[in-house]
């Protein structure tokens, strides 16, 4: 069932999300009690520590999983509210093509950016 | 109840006809409430003495029919359930037709599409097997755990105060609601049905259990206190744990139990013989 597939994914996705924030909040905020994933005497939001952290492969994948659930979360979640307002079959199917195209695009974006880092390293190795 | 003075309310009450084109009015109507009297007896009141056109439904006044559910003092409740002098301590009764309907006049809400929504989940016993089904001469025994899995959503009394109160029928007119839902639980999780693949989709659909938002207030207006909020978690848990294939759930009960030859005690007359036997024998 459709509806049942996406709801169960709308809640793994929050919980994602929820684990996946909950740590950038504790490395980014608490850096000085934690200090994880920071150079030592660097600041957690300065670029020398992003770029660090982009540089493993730990936050090179969490990046990416973060993207994707907020994406969906976000886009559903939307998307349910927009649907009980305008309870109409054909405004659903284009809200759900809009929504798939749209994240999808917003996606290979993020997920560029978020790789951009070990791409540009691997393009400098190559030559 | 304490016994306390008569006192003179105001009842407030929304009026429609649907035969001039004025939109809804409030009109004020004085009644001398005493203790004891409910709302449906001012109701009745004002009809018997000041305003014979005034339209609202009840039935049996004792809160089992469900028929004069409306809004009192912003509240969903039943007339025949409410205390005037509870309810109206400033001397002021606000009554109001069910919202999330269409209004047939005055305090009489159209009713059709929340029995089309009850009649839309099947709400009754299916069974696969129905030879057995239909062997009256026996039954299908409950434990009282069983029993108790479903007992207080056999309490509802359809009377829609539920659908009125929750705010996602308020924007979604095709949303199924609190009630049919509750009554799909009550079906599916009766341990002698086995219609849950047949409801299944029905209530998994778009404008269905997902569309709950949790605002509990079909939970707290109910007048015969079903927790409908509950059984929509219901739904939704054994849907998802159904999709992950984490569901354990057995199929229902095949068990027929029968009058059985028992030790005839001296003292007890015997039993008379049965009067309904197998359905085509």
């Amino acid at each position: 069932m459709r509806a049942t597939r996406l709801w169960t994914w709308q809640l793994a996705a929050g919980l994602i999300v929820l684990v996946l924030l909950g740590l950038h909040m504790l490395v980014t905020h608490l850096d000085q009690l934690l200090g994880w994933f920071t150079p030592p005497g660097v600041e957690a939001t300065a670029w020398a520590s992003v770029l660090a952290r982009s540089e493993t492969t730990f936050f090179a994948v969490t990046y990416v999983i973060l993207l994707g659930a907020a994406l969906y979360h976000g886009l559903y979640g939307l998307r349910t509210i927009l649907v009980e307002l305008w309870p109409n079959g054909r405004f659903a199917r284009a809200l759900a093509v809009l929504f798939w195209t749209g994240g999808g695009a917003l996606f290979v974006l993020g997920t560029y950016a978020a790789l951009a880092v070990r791409l540009a390293a691997a393009a400098a190795a190559a030559g | 109840m304490s016994v306390t003075e008569p006192r003179a309310v105001t009842f407030l009450v929304r009026r429609y006809d649907p035969e001039r084109a004025a939109p809804p009015r409030w009109e004020r109507f004085a009644v001398q409430a005493e203790t004891g009297m409910t709302v449906l007896d001012g109701l009745n009141r004002i009809k018997e003495t000041l305003d014979a056109t005034l339209a609202w439904r009840s039935s049996c006044r004792m809160g089992i029919c469900g028929s004069c559910a409306m809004v009192i003092q912003g509240h969903p409740a039943l007339a025949c359930n409410t205390q005037v002098l509870e309810a109206a301590e400033s001397g002021r009764l606000t009554l109001a037709p069910l919202p999330n309907f269409a209004i047939i006049r005055d305090l009489v809400p159209d009713l059709a599409p929340l029995f089309e929504k009850h009649r839309a989940v099947r709400p009754f016993i299916e069974r696969a097997d129905e030879e057995l089904a239909g062997d009256l001469s026996g039954e299908f025994r409950q434990s009282p755990e069983e029993l108790l899995r479903i007992l207080q959503f056999t309490y509802c009394i359809k009377c829609g105060a539920c659908l009125a109160a929750c705010p996602t029928a308020a924007t979604d007119a095709e949303f199924l609601g609190p009630m049919a839902l509750a009554q799909a639980w009550r079906y599916s999780a009766d341990s002698r049905d086995g219609g849950w693949s047949a409801r299944a989709p029905l209530v998994a659909r778009d404008h269905g259990v997902f569309h709950c938002h949790y605002a509990g207030e079909c939970s707290n207006v109910c007048p015969k206190g079903v927790d409908p909020a509950r059984a929509i978690q219901f739904l939704k848990r054994r849907l998802v744990f159904e999709y992950l294939g984490l569901w354990r759930e057995g199929s229902p009960c095949r068990e027929l139990v029968r009058p059985g030859p028992e030790k005839p005690r001296p003292d007890v007359p015997a039993p008379p013989p049965p009067t309904v036997g197998p359905l085509n024998p």
